[in-house]
């Protein structure tokens, strides 16, 4: 598959050789359906908080928070080959740089998120220093101990609940109703914004240099791919991602606590959404996390059955089905919705480097 | 001389981390993989040998007997249903694989006892301690674990330098593929690694259970300290694995001495300097590297 990823760094699909040579190009024939689908579904997103009940908008609102946290691990674990289980530093210090913003420093709080999101790409760029030291499974509870580290200092902070956890009154000046309606629309907003952001970074040069690193990064880095500043760029990329996701939990929750913010299960939920949906494809995360919200609706009342059940769930899906139901979908239609990868004009259109790895 | 006992209470911490520690260190030298799940085993280890305690009423020390077949053989299963087939998928399947059994092991858990703290009774023997003065104690435990945790460490680091099944368990790290050719069945060597190491998961879920108390999510705690003293101590060495448990130990107990509040803060920042500052660990040596 690198030799596909990495086949060459023009996106428009010259050729390869000279004259009557294999073609490298992008398999993009059904890209337009896809984006068209996409664009009727986020149409009609819209409309929600118009259609629906007060219930409804809210477990939606979660939806669209699952999906960005869905979206954001799959960059990482999907495209540049870095598993993480420490993805909940991000999105606890989300919820808590949000409400220093707004509760502390009266920033307005939609303006407070989107900075939040900012701040928390910053603290993922400089601690992938630190962890970047650490490769694949160390890698993995490396970023842990740094989420740990966060909530251990989070909970010595007393202006902002300490411990025992405090609420976001920010948002108070809001009729509840309206509240909902509001969050509802910045969630839409940030899942959009992150689908289309990740879509289009992996589409894009770095896109490219991600997923060859990933394929093999010796190979990638003898053709001049400088792996390592791509991957901090996904690195920066999730912590923006997780922190919107914090903060809109925040703003729809109203209450946090150091230890369910930064706690490992949400990388857990993360997990699960990635690997039922589809490691290394765009939709795949979007289905899982749909497929992971209903299953939560249902079922999370359920508590111990509902988790070993998701244990149990991944483990199989590893093992067996390590495509997710994307990867399902994309072997019986011979379809990829939403191609970044390259391929040989000759080939299946379906072979190019966006499958899992 | 509160501080010296610091020290020496976090010298004998450390050798309880270096046990957890070891098993990791161990499949991570041979399969270059980590299991996720390390923690949450030694706490279904120690769990177990609640259930002899109980049931026969033996003492802990004699569920060991029991304890650590039961965990070699929890090994082998492991590495032939799951990590055998997560290895051939991707580097990342087995992390993926491990993970989604640590959660499902911490509810498992949850639901057969409660999320009520257990501990392993050991009676006197728990509360025993050597008095050099006035604030200055060794407990007779803490004594027993460190030396255990030596004998452990020391003894893996001998057997994969000087016994013919080591030397194939290091080629097989080097080149499966070439190990193979020399005749070297490297699915075998993977069940012997993973049945070692969950036995010292084991050993380490035992003791944790005679030291202190645990409940059913013990295990993330052990996992990330396990981690760290492997970190610290240089990944791949052994030896630098019991050296880097007893820096985390100290660093703890002394830790507790300037913060009380937040011990476990400052051996991970402790843990996060010498990722900084000495990324190969303090002790790298080449035994497993």
């Amino acid at each position: 598959m690198s030799a596909h990823a990495a086949a060459t760094p023009d996106p428009a699909g010259a050729p390869a050789g000279s004259g009557s040579g294999p073609r490298v190009r992008r398999s993009a024939r059904f890209g337009w359906i896809s984006f068209v689908i996409f664009a009727v579904v986020v149409a009609l997103m819209a409309l929600v908080p118009v259609t629906e009940s007060v219930g409804n908008i809210n477990n939606l609102t979660q939806l669209l928070i699952l999906i960005v946290m869905g979206v954001t691990w799959n960059l990482l674990a999907g495209y540049a080959g870095l598993v993480s289980i420490g993805l909940q530093a991000f999105i606890g210090l989300g919820g808590y740089i949000l409400l220093d913003l707004a509760d502390n420093n009266a920033v307005q709080p939609f303006v407070a998120l989107a900075l939040t999101a900012l701040l928390c790409g910053v603290v993922a760029l400089v601690s992938s220093f630190v962890v970047f030291r650490l490769r694949g499974g160390y890698f993995a509870i490396g970023t842990w101990v740094v989420a740990e580290v966060f909530s251990l200092i989070t909970q010595q902070i007393n202006s902002l609940g300490g411990g025992s956890g405090t609420s976001l009154d920010a948002l108070s000046y809001l009729e509840p109703i309206t509240r909902l309606k509001d969050v509802y629309w910045a969630a839409l907003i940030c899942a959009v914004i992150t689908l289309v952001g990740v879509y289009w970074l992996l589409r894009s040069r770095t896109g490219l240099a991600l997923t060859a690193t990933r394929d093999d990064e010796d190979g990638a880095r003898s053709l001049g791919v400088r792996s390592t500043l791509t991957r901090r760029i996904a690195y920066t990329v999730a912590g923006i991602g997780c922190g919107a996701a914090g903060g809109l939990l925040l703003m729809s929750n109203l209450d946090i606590v150091p230890s369910s913010a930064y706690s490992v299960n949400l990388s857990a939920y993360m997990i699960f959404i990635v690997l039922i949906g589809g490691l290394g494809t765009i939709e795949g995360p979007v289905i899982g996390a749909v497929v992971f919200w209903y299953i939560q609706l249902e079922f999370a009342s359920d508590g111990a059955y509902y988790l070993i059940a998701l244990g149990a769930l991944a483990v199989l899906m590893t093992l067996v089905l390590p495509g997710g139901i994307a990867g399902l979908i994309r072997r019986v239609t011979h379809v990829d919705p939403f191609p970044v990868g390259y391929t040989l004009a000759s080939e299946e259109p379906t072979s190019g480097g966006a499958e899992g790895p | 001389m509160v501080w010296v006992n610091a020290v020496v209470q976090g010298l004998m911490l450390g050798g309880l981390y270096a046990l957890f520690a070891c098993g990791l260190s161990l499949m991570f030298g041979v399969m270059r993989t980590v299991n996720l799940a390390h923690g949450d085993l030694s706490v279904v280890a120690a769990y177990g040998s609640l259930a002899l305690v109980d049931s026969l009423g033996w003492s802990p020390f004699l569920t060991l007997l029991i304890v650590i077949p039961g965990m070699a053989i929890v090994g082998l299963v492991l590495q032939r249903l799951v990590l055998d087939r997560a290895l051939g998928i991707s580097a990342l399947a087995p992390l993926l694989a491990t993970f989604g059994l640590s959660i499902a092991l911490q509810n498992l858990l949850l639901q057969i006892d409660s999320p009520d703290s257990r501990i392993l009774p050991i009676g006197s023997f728990g509360i025993g301690s050597w008095k050099i003065s006035g604030q200055l104690s060794i407990g007779w435990f803490p004594l027993l674990t460190l030396g255990v945790a030596i004998v452990v460490l020391l003894g893996i680091e001998l057997f994969l330098q000087r016994a013919r099944l080591g030397h194939a368990m290091r080629a097989t790290r080097d080149d499966p593929a070439t190990a193979q050719l020399m005749g070297i069945d490297s699915r075998k060597i993977y069940a012997l690694a993973a049945m070692l190491a969950l036995a010292t998961v084991g050993i380490a879920g035992v003791f944790l259970g005679m030291r202190t108390t645990f409940t059913p999510t013990s295990g993330s705690s052990y996992l990330i300290f396990a981690f760290e003293a492997v970190v610290i101590g240089g990944i791949g060495s052994v030896r630098g694995t019991l050296a880097g448990g007893i820096v985390l130990g100290v660093a703890q107990t002394v830790g507790a001495q300037i913060n009380a509040a937040d011990p476990i803060l400052i051996g991970h920042l402790v843990f996060l300097t010498v990722l900084v500052v000495r990324p190969r660990g303090l002790f790298r040596s080449s035994v497993l590297a």
